[in-house]
């Protein structure tokens, strides 16, 4: 019996003739042919005088060429093409990475001279030339994002407990589209809003720095309302039926264990809209205006903020141009620190909190 | 016997007073964001006013709004679409890269640092644009200039200082790279993992799987995706107003130093020193950039929705 029904088993290999083996590059082939590539390209740059750009440039096409042909003579089309795909995606990748450590670079090249002392806690109060620092400009940008904080959190918050527990029909419907279309809205546009609405009260010499808060806030609630509604929708339904079913009101089951559930969705979601709202240049230079002393006051007078003394700092720096030049790059480094700072506290706390709903 | 024949049909449900307010508050915060947008559009129309209604002759350069307006917009767009074609086809590069090519531990990691580029500072990038890109762009340039001359887009004369219309878009791109490959990168992502299987099944290869399975899935999220980059890439500011230098008219030559400007980069530039009718026009100018990207992102979401209606996703 079993004999028989193996035998015709054993056999079907054998009546199909031989079985073709498909060739293949052996893995690590690419990666060297790819190396080889780029080492003939540093040749024929330094045929011509060697530079960096060059050979990275004849590198990425022999390299790409080399495993390409490789592969066509080896592995027949197809699968030259998928070699080609590859390298080409990879290639893009890294051109990506270019501008992001060459950005990196520069600025902490070029930032960290005038990283001291002196630019923390000096403003720019009667300083020419060398000397003077940024504290004006730090303290302003705090009070501005605080102030935006403030006013957009509780909207945005609100906003979002409205869409997702609340809201219903055609209101809902048009409030989602619009907090969609506020993303959009170009920078610029909304300090020209902040401006034309305060223009209308108080003449159009204003400047202040609620000015500056109201439009960020308008930057900013949408991108908290957004983060904040993908978080609220995340809260599953059985925690609020359980809560229902035990006699609690709505608002109490929203304020007691909805909001609980997602505080670390919350605050993760805020805090990068605090990151983006921090780095705004455009709409705060057509509100706030610029001072070279301290003003703490946002009611009165004009303000001074980090990107934007960066900016004025590297367009007008004076004479001699060198010392505001330095200036402003500390400023674009403590700027973007300030930005980092926050993504990654944004990451630490969504990361400590995140396993509230699946207790 | 009134009060037999009209009984309650149904108990209505309770409405506690803290209930009614909280409902009041939430509701009426999404209410404000209803007025804010009308507000935005209503106090620009209010500004902008004098300056549409002013007669050519009181006008800043005594030319009409249009002739000053139309240059900038020629700029915005032009610049807009430089960085669309750059960095299109490179985002959706990297988010495949992510998605289906980079080591699976790294993954998530690498597209982390992708994300970093989204939040550095525009006023950042703008100083980065004149300090590192602009000056290494000049050889290409000049290159462009002798070898490229008889394309209108490279007729030079080759700025010196590489603060071109091409550097401006470059630096755009860049900027918008992360917003594109995001989005792109969420849609690969959601591609049906049977469709992906039976491809590979059927011994497709891995760019065969992608080209047949997850791409045609993808198509209309890269489209959003390249529309919302398209939408920010007309209202960046900084980066523009730094890096470009802008004295010229409407013109495709991308690498001379006489450039149109951009309408934001021009406010920007201008506000800050401008008063009286200067200012209106230059309202009157965001209120045109305003419509222009409400257009376009208008038109982004309706092709991202498209997208949900039709998947089988949520």
């Amino acid at each position: 019996m079993r004999t028989d029904t193996q035998a015709p088993a054993a056999e079907s290999p054998a009546s199909a003739g031989p079985v073709r083996t498909r060739r293949k590059l052996p893995r690590p082939a690419p990666a060297a042919l790819y190396l080889l590539g780029l080492l003939a390209a540093a040749a024929l740059s330094a045929l011509t005088g060697f530079s960096i750009a060059l050979t990275a440039i004849y590198g990425v096409v022999l390299g790409t060429l080399a495993v390409y042909v490789a592969a066509r003579l080896v592995e027949g089309r197809r699968k030259a093409t998928d070699r080609l795909v590859t390298c080409l995606v990879w290639t893009a990748f890294a051109l990506a990475m270019l501008p992001l450590v060459s950005l990196i670079y520069t600025v902490l090249d070029n930032g960290l001279a005038r990283l001291d002392a002196e630019f923390f806690n000096s403003s720019m109060l009667g300083v020419v030339g060398e000397g003077g620092g940024a504290y004006h400009a730090i303290l302003g940008t705090l009070v501005i994002t605080g102030l935006t904080a403030l006013i957009s959190v509780p909207i945005g918050l609100l906003t979002a407990i409205y869409l997702v527990e609340y809201g219903t029909g055609r209101l809902k419907k048009a409030i989602t589209f619009l907090v969609d279309v506020m993303t959009g809205i170009p920078s610029i546009v909304v300090g020209l809003f902040a401006f034309a609405l305060f223009a209308l009260f108080f003449g159009p010499g204003i400047r202040l720095g609620i000015m500056g808060a109201v439009a960020l806030s308008v930057l900013m609630i949408p991108v908290v309302v957004r983060s904040a509604e993908e978080v609220l929708k995340l809260v599953p339904n059985e925690l609020r039926e359980a809560s229902y079913a035990l006699g609690v009101p709505k608002w109490r089951t929203i304020l007691k264990v909805v909001i609980p559930t997602s505080i670390g969705g919350l605050a993760t979601g805020t805090t990068l809209a605090i990151a983006r709202v921090v780095g705004e240049t455009a709409p705060l230079l057509v509100t706030t205006g610029f001072v070279n002393g301290t003003n703490l006051d946002p009611f009165s007078g004009r303000m001074t903020t980090l990107p934007v003394f960066s900016f004025y700092q590297l367009t007008q720096p004076g004479f001699p141009p060198e010392f505001g030049i330095e200036r402003a790059w500390s400023a674009a480094l403590v700027l973007i620190v300030l930005v980092m700072a926050l993504n990654v506290l944004a990451r630490l706390i969504s990361r400590f909190f995140a396993p509230t709903t699946s207790r | 016997m009134t009060l037999t024949s009209a009984p309650p049909a149904q108990p209505r449900p309770k409405r506690r007073p803290g209930d009614r307010i909280f409902a009041g508050t939430a509701t009426s915060a999404g209410i404000l964001i209803l007025l804010v947008l009308a507000g935005v559009a209503v106090f620009l129309v209010t500004e902008a006013w004098p300056a549409l209604t002013a007669p050519a002759a009181d006008l800043p350069d005594g030319k009409s709004l249009g002739s000053y307006v139309a240059p900038l917009v020629f700029g915005t767009l032009l610049a807009a679409v430089i960085a669309l074609i750059v960095a299109t086809p490179l985002a959706v590069a990297i988010a495949l890269f992510i998605t289906y090519y980079a080591p699976r531990r790294l993954a998530a990691g690498l597209g982390y640092v992708v994300d970093l580029l989204a939040a550095i500072p525009s006023v950042v990038y703008g100083f980065w644009g004149i300090a590192a890109l602009a000056p290494s762009l000049v050889p290409f340039y000049g290159w462009a200039e002798r070898n490229l001359g008889f394309i209108p887009l490279f007729a030079g004369p080759a700025s010196t200082t590489g603060k071109t219309m091409l550097t401006a878009g470059l630096v755009l791109a860049v900027m918008i790279l992360p917003i594109i490959s995001a989005i792109s990168r969420e849609v690969f992502s959601q591609a049906p993992a049977l469709h992906r299987e039976a491809a590979l099944a059927l011994g497709a290869t891995r760019w065969e799987m992608i080209k047949m399975a997850v791409l045609p899935y993808g198509k209309s999220g890269i489209i959003g995706g390249a529309m919302l980059g398209l939408g920010r890439a007309l209202g960046e500011t900084l980066a523009v107003a730094l890096v470009l230098s802008a004295s010229g008219g409407i013109t495709f030559n991308l690498i001379s130093s006489s450039n149109p400007s951009t309408i934001a980069a021009n406010i920007a530039l201008q506000f800050p020193e401008s008063s009286g009718l200067t200012v209106n026009v230059l309202i009157a100018s965001g209120l045109a950039l305003f419509l222009i990207t409400l257009a376009v992102n208008m038109l982004a979401r309706w092709v991202v929705t498209r997208r949900a209606d039709f998947s089988g996703a949520n």
